[in-house]
């Protein structure tokens, strides 16, 4: 199973090699979906194994001993994580493939896609902050690309501050895997928990404080988030969409790691006070937007409060109500974005005074962007309430009575935001712009509509699967509270 | 455009020749020693710069080289390919083998399947530089699909 690991990073970027020779638009469509569905398999199967004997798969590069050995580690939290984001990446190509604009158009869109899901497959694998560091590159320079490959005014402008701040980013993380190194002398996460433990505990958290920063400006946690709002609307649709469900995500996924590998419940005060900020000022930034790509970007940083909560919060339950937070919001926050591109692409607008009336037009749409709006809420039968739930449950029984009171209030004005998108677009009058696409919005839409549609239907298994899945959640967390087995796991590998 | 033509000349009959050359030098001892695929590229590139800069087109013994693109993924290809080739022989990805072979006149030679990714490297670096060269300074813009290419 080991030698699998490695195959959702390998696929893609070969994938992406090919596609820099093979430069006709149908082959490469061609190419991106093979890649993309064969490293779904060989994800799936990493799952299923990690799944079944509740072991940590682990693939040493070069097969080189010891550390010299480039590692990647599939517990239960990446393996899952790798075939969610595989899962995404798919149905959005799907979504690009069908929107017949310029940017899918170019040759080099298929490739950069490519090395942007072989980048998120590295964050979740790599078992070393250096390569880590690596993968961040690799998914932020493709997501350079994917920001402004139409290159119009708008995009460059709201790119640039993309690009500084990620830079910023870059350069305060690889400053922190450097002082790391010089402190401990490694850089692999199977023998940094115990040279971590041994610093002096000013150093120590000097080094945390970096990580945190690093990480959190790319989960874009308050008071780091401004960059986001800014940057995701400008992007095309299927862009923005999957920046908006997946990149985000990695950002959280490494805070994961710090809180629980590289210091178990330090600081963890300090991250619980910016989820919960996080969660209310991203909320509140969403109801003051008129624009329903700016609604749903605000959402994305008032979800990812959810989430940080969580992981202040630590111990067995918080820690599976996060990852069961995570499966649950990439696919959702995913089509949201995706019905919003639909609506983008046949009104020409995303604006809430010029669009109105769809749920006449088109109720079948209405019904797509219902599903995951009241599932990003937490309505009852759908993967959010499970989701809210599991975290409010792990707050309550830590006695987190004021993060848990606030992430109801959120809760409720997201709720508020999704009702204004809601009466603004989907009823009313049919907008005069719209009438001259008589015919119903879907039809002319075949892909982009079928691909949103899978997506909400995948959202739709995670609620109905809630069970087996939280119960496979609280395995991943109960495996990551356990550093001793991540680090034996490591260790013996060969 | 640059007026002295000694400069040109210069550049022309000495630089491009020898830089290849120690381009080429610095690959392949690259795998024990000091250098390999990134650095010789570099100094492939640096030549490449060199004859931009003295307002030649970046050639090889007088041709142009076609699409830096292609090459681009040419040696992305030549990498990954090493990398992927052991796992089709139950090693791991990016485990190297060591042939012995000896050549009549010249000897023992040891080759190491990891020359090939630096092979790939040596391209890929090469490719960016002539990228740079050719993109920076155009105005940006959509660039479509040339209806006439075809695949390969």
């Amino acid at each position: 199973m080991s030698s699998l690991v490695a195959l959702p990073i390998l696929i893609p970027l070969v994938a992406a090699a090919l596609m820099l020779v093979v430069r006709n638009l149908f082959a490469q469509r061609a190419i991106s979906f093979a890649a993309l569905l064969s490293s779904l398999a060989t994800a799936t199967a990493v799952l299923v194994d990690v799944w079944n004997t509740g072991d940590i798969a682990v693939s040493r590069l070069g097969g080189w001993p010891g550390s010299f050995a480039i590692t990647l580690v599939s517990d239960g939290l990446s393996s899952v994580l790798v075939v969610v984001a595989l899962v995404v990446t798919a149905t959005v190509l799907l979504f690009a493939v069908g929107q017949q604009t310029p940017d899918e158009h170019s040759p080099y869109y298929h490739p950069v896609y490519m090395a942007l899901v072989a980048g998120i497959s590295q964050a979740f694998l790599a078992g070393d902050l250096f390569n880590l560091f690596v993968a961040f590159e690799v998914l932020l320079m493709a997501s350079y690309v994917l920001l402004t490959l139409e290159g119009n005014r708008e995009q460059i402008r709201s790119g640039t501050t993309y690009v500084v701040l990620n830079i910023i980013e870059s350069v305060v993380l690889v400053m922190a895997v450097g002082l790391i190194f010089a402190a401990t002398g490694t850089v692999s996460f199977a023998e940094l928990p115990e040279r971590i433990a041994a610093l002096p505990d000013g150093v120590r958290m000097g080094l945390h404080l970096l990580l945190l920063i690093a990480f959190g400006i790319k989960a874009a946690v308050f008071p780091l988030f401004s960059w986001l709002p800014d940057s995701y609307p400008t992007a095309p649709s299927s862009a923005s969409a999957v920046f908006a469900g997946l990149l985000t995500k990695v950002g959280v996924y490494c805070l994961i790691r710090v809180q629980t590998l590289l210091f178990p419940g330090e600081l963890s005060n300090l991250v619980m006070v910016v989820g919960v900020s996080t969660m209310a000022i991203g909320v509140l930034g969403a109801i003051s937007q008129h624009d329903m790509k700016r609604i749903l970007s605000f959402h994305i940083i008032s979800q990812i409060g959810y989430m940080v909560f969580g992981l202040g919060i630590g111990g067995a339950v918080a820690i599976a109500a996060t990852i069961f937070y995570l499966i649950h919001h990439i696919p959702v926050k995913t089509s949201l974005f995706l019905v919003e591109g639909i609506i983008e692409r046949n009104t020409g607008s995303s604006s809430l005074d010029d669009v109105s009336g769809l749920a006449r037009k088109s109720p079948l749409l209405a019904v797509l962007f219902l599903i995951p709006a009241m599932s990003l809420a937490g309505f009852p039968p759908l993967s959010g309430f499970l989701a809210k739930f599991a975290l409010v449950r792990g707050g309550l029984s830590a006695e987190q009575y004021i993060g848990v009171g606030v992430a109801i209030v959120v809760s409720l004005l997201t709720l508020v935001s999704m009702v204004k998108i809601w009466v603004g677009a989907f009823w009313g009058e049919v907008a005069p712009s719209s009438l001259n696409n008589s015919g119903g919005v879907l039809r002319q839409h075949r892909s982009m509509a079928s691909a949103t549609a899978i997506l909400v239907g995948f959202t739709l298994v995670i609620a109905v699967a809630a069970g087996p899945l939280y119960e496979f959640a609280t395995r991943a967390s109960d495996q990551l509270l356990d550093i001793e087995r991540y680090i034996s796991a490591v260790r013996s590998a060969s | 455009m640059i007026k002295s033509k000694i400069l040109e000349e210069l550049i022309d009959r000495w630089l491009t020749k020898v830089g290849t050359l120690v381009a080429i030098f610095i690959t392949f001892r690259g795998h024990n020693a000091p250098g390999g695929g990134f650095a010789g590229g570099l100094i492939l590139g640096a030549v490449f710069v060199l004859q931009y800069l003295a307002g030649q087109q970046p050639t090889i013994r007088r041709k142009p080289i076609l699409n830096p693109e292609r090459l681009l993924g040419f040696g992305l290809l030549l990498a990954l390919v090493t990398t992927a080739a052991p796992l089709f022989v139950g090693g791991a990805p990016l485990e190297s083998y060591i042939w012995s072979i000896t050549l009549p006149q010249i000897g023992k030679v040891k080759i190491v399947s990891s020359t090939f990714f630096d092979f790939g490297v040596f391209f890929v670096v090469v490719a960016v530089v002539l990228l740079v060269l050719t993109f920076l300074g155009t105005r940006g813009g959509a660039i479509s699909h040339e209806p006439t290419d075809g695949v390969g």
